[in-house]
């Protein structure tokens, strides 16, 4: 079942919380709407569950205009970020929800629902519980048993909202993984809503990272955080180092550096710009390798379990620059702090134009 | 998992340590002497009063025929507002709760104005909209309905008397549910009525009855709106309260204090149903989960 959304827009007083999004997502595909808080995603995902009406546009699902359908007709399963199990039906109740509420007409036989559940159960590693309230679940649980009652209906759409960030970092990276399994195996077309750039890097087909209302960019996980484009996504997704100078004959110059830019920089004249590289980007010697290498002095290191980090202090730059090196390298170049190095930034990425300083 | 509160951290909870000894003494003193004078002696003294002169006559005084159909229009009255009342709470606390709408706050603060103005002047007002001399009052005269001074005035006035209780009580308890689980039962196909008596009514079932039951207690109770309207007609408009008041005025204090002692019955049984029910209330607080 594929999706379909066209130019939606939403006001509320204020604000306007999406501005014209259009996305297409398709068969099977497990998509991630990321951006800060207050962006729309959610907005956006209640659109489409119908659990909010858009002021403008529509939402076809597989070549039907679902737009001003009621949320129940929609057969979209809906995922809350807390949960929202009834509280006061078991496990077994609650994930038969849906199947309950169908026309006599249409509605399974009672062991027919039965025997849909415990498998749906099952599948979420749950069957132990069809006898226990929510309230005797841990978080992780009912956000399992959650999605298991989102599945029951056969929904054709699976529409989660934040799903894992109420819980806790060790079951929030269990329960990710565990997701991209099950969607391997279900593959039920899925458009999860998160603010967590690693959530989303991790679980999804492609990312689509929202700001303000507005799509800026959408691609493969690679895709967008290998080549961001533009500052919002840069800064967004990863940590970076930004440095703010100006463009010359393909060259940046930075506190007093010129640093060669990898892509070309059209025109002679003289710009301002934004340069961007990740701090695992950057590489870190002893000795000076090229012209292009500048020095610095290690103000800080800090463990990050793999990686280590480095804080360095360079002539002309403002702000301390962010390295990150492997461990290996850390330990074969035998680094400590105080110590002078030269640092290679070829990798750096320039933006100029609308993003004058 | 659930974790049982043992005896001994209740214990712990209630000495109440910090406080010396001589001011616990006192407060609880005083407290008892309160609860003595303006609670205890009264009550005695309506049932002293009413079994003042023998057995005999209190009963006679009860099954008066006046006294009976008094105590029917009382029941009847709450056996009417009572439901209604439920019904109008769940939808006024549903309104507030789940959805929102300019005029809200306005909307939450009438709700109190039944509270707020002097139960004689809600009467009042309904003589003046609804009584034989109004456009609206003749009118209905004129086809053969009569209000004021009848049972349906004596219903409305106890209505619109008794209507915050379950809204009052409903209102915090589905804000803090929030709307996520409605929400999650129409995604999953439930048509409104399937969400509200599967999932919404459950949630509020003891809040609900809660109200109702103080929505009981006031409307059993009520005097002075309905004192406006009825017309103090013995046999036909004459609801307990008001006939206890005739019987006082007419000086026949024994049977005056024995119809009385029916409503202590009533409030006696209303003051058990709902410390029954707060004990449920207790019982069936969702488990603090310690998985979490």
């Amino acid at each position: 079942m594929s999706i379909d959304i066209r130019n939606i827009t939403k006001r509320f007083p204020g604000y306007t919380a999406l501005a014209g999004i259009s996305l297409k997502v398709g068969t099977g595909e497990l998509v991630a709407l990321l951006g800060p808080s207050g962006c729309g995603k959610t907005t956006l995902l209640r659109i489409i569950a119908g659990l909010e009406t858009a002021d403008a546009g529509s939402i076809i699902l597989e070549d039907r205009d679902t737009t001003n359908l009621p949320a129940r007709e929609k057969k979209v399963g809906f995922v809350f970020q807390h949960y929202a199990l009834f509280r006061r039906l078991n496990v077994f109740e609650n994930v038969a929800f849906g199947l309950n509420v169908l026309p006599r007409s249409s509605r399974p036989r009672k062991k027919e629902i039965r025997e849909r559940v415990l498998h749906l159960l099952g599948l979420v590693q749950m069957e132990w519980s069809i006898d226990r309230y929510p309230s005797q679940l841990s978080g992780g649980q009912r956000q399992r048993v959650a999605l298991a009652r989102a599945l029951a209906v056969n929904p054709k759409v699976l529409l989660l909202d934040e799903p894992f960030s109420a819980l806790d970092a060790k079951v929030r990276l269990e329960l990710r993984r565990w997701l991209r399994k099950l969607h391997d195996e279900i593959h039920v077309t899925s458009i999860f809503v998160t603010h967590d750039q690693e959530e989303a890097l991790e679980l999804a087909d492609r990312i689509v990272v929202i700001n303000k209302g507005r799509i800026e960019q959408q691609g493969t996980p690679q895709e967008v955080y290998d080549h961001p484009a533009n500052t919002f996504v840069y800064n967004f997704l990863g940590n970076v180092n930004v440095f703010h100078g100006r463009i010359r004959d393909g060259k940046v110059m930075v506190g007093g550096h010129h640093i060669e830019a990898q892509e070309k920089l059209n025109g002679h004249e003289e710009k301002t710009g934004q340069a961007f590289i990740r701090p695992h980007e950057i590489g870190v010697s002893r000795i000076r390798s090229s012209d292009n290498d500048m020095p610095g002095i290690i103000r800080d290191i800090r463990l990050m379990g793999s990686q280590i980090g480095l804080e360095l202090e360079s002539a002309g730059f403002e702000h301390p620059i962010e390295v990150e090196i492997p461990r290996e390298t850390w330990s074969n170049l035998g680094l400590d702090r105080g110590d002078e190095v030269f640092i290679t930034l070829d990798k750096v990425k320039v933006f100029t134009g609308d993003y004058e300083i | 998992m659930p974790t049982p509160v043992t005896q001994e951290q209740r214990n712990i909870q209630k000495t109440g340590k910090n406080d010396p000894i001589p001011v616990q003494v006192l407060l609880i003193l005083l407290t008892f002497a309160f609860f003595a004078s303006f609670v205890f002696m009264p009550l005695a003294l309506v049932f002293s009063q009413a079994l003042g002169k023998g057995w005999q006559l209190y009963i006679d005084s009860i099954r008066e025929p006046f006294a009976i159909a008094a105590l029917k229009l009382t029941l009847l009255t709450a056996a009417i507002v009572v439901p209604l009342n439920a019904v109008f709470g769940v939808a006024a606390a549903w309104a507030v709760s789940k959805f929102s709408f300019r005029g809200k706050t306005l909307l939450v603060s009438l709700l109190d104005l039944p509270f707020a103005v002097s139960p004689v002047i809600a009467g009042l007002i309904f003589v003046l909209l609804l009584g034989s001399r109004t456009p609206f009052g003749s009118w209905l005269g004129e086809h053969g309905i009569r209000i004021i001074f009848s049972t349906p005035g004596i219903v409305i006035a106890t209505l619109f008397v008794t209507f915050p209780f379950v809204a009052r009580e409903l209102i915090p308890l589905m804000e803090s549910q929030g709307r996520e689980e409605e929400e999650a039962a129409v995604t999953l196909g439930a048509k409104g009525w399937q969400m509200f008596r599967i999932v919404t009514l459950p949630n509020i079932r003891w809040g609900l009855l809660y109200g109702m039951i103080l929505c009981m207690a006031r409307s059993i109770g009520e005097f002075g709106a309905v004192s406006v309207v009825s017309g103090h007609i013995r046999g036909m408009t004459n609801t307990v309260p008001l006939h206890v008041e005739i019987l006082y005025s007419e000086y026949n204090y024994t049977a005056s204090f024995a119809v009385a002692s029916i409503l202590v019955f009533l409030a006696i049984f209303t003051i058990v149903a709902k410390a029954l029910l707060e004990h449920q209330i207790q019982q069936r607080q969702p488990a603090q989960a310690d998985l979490t």
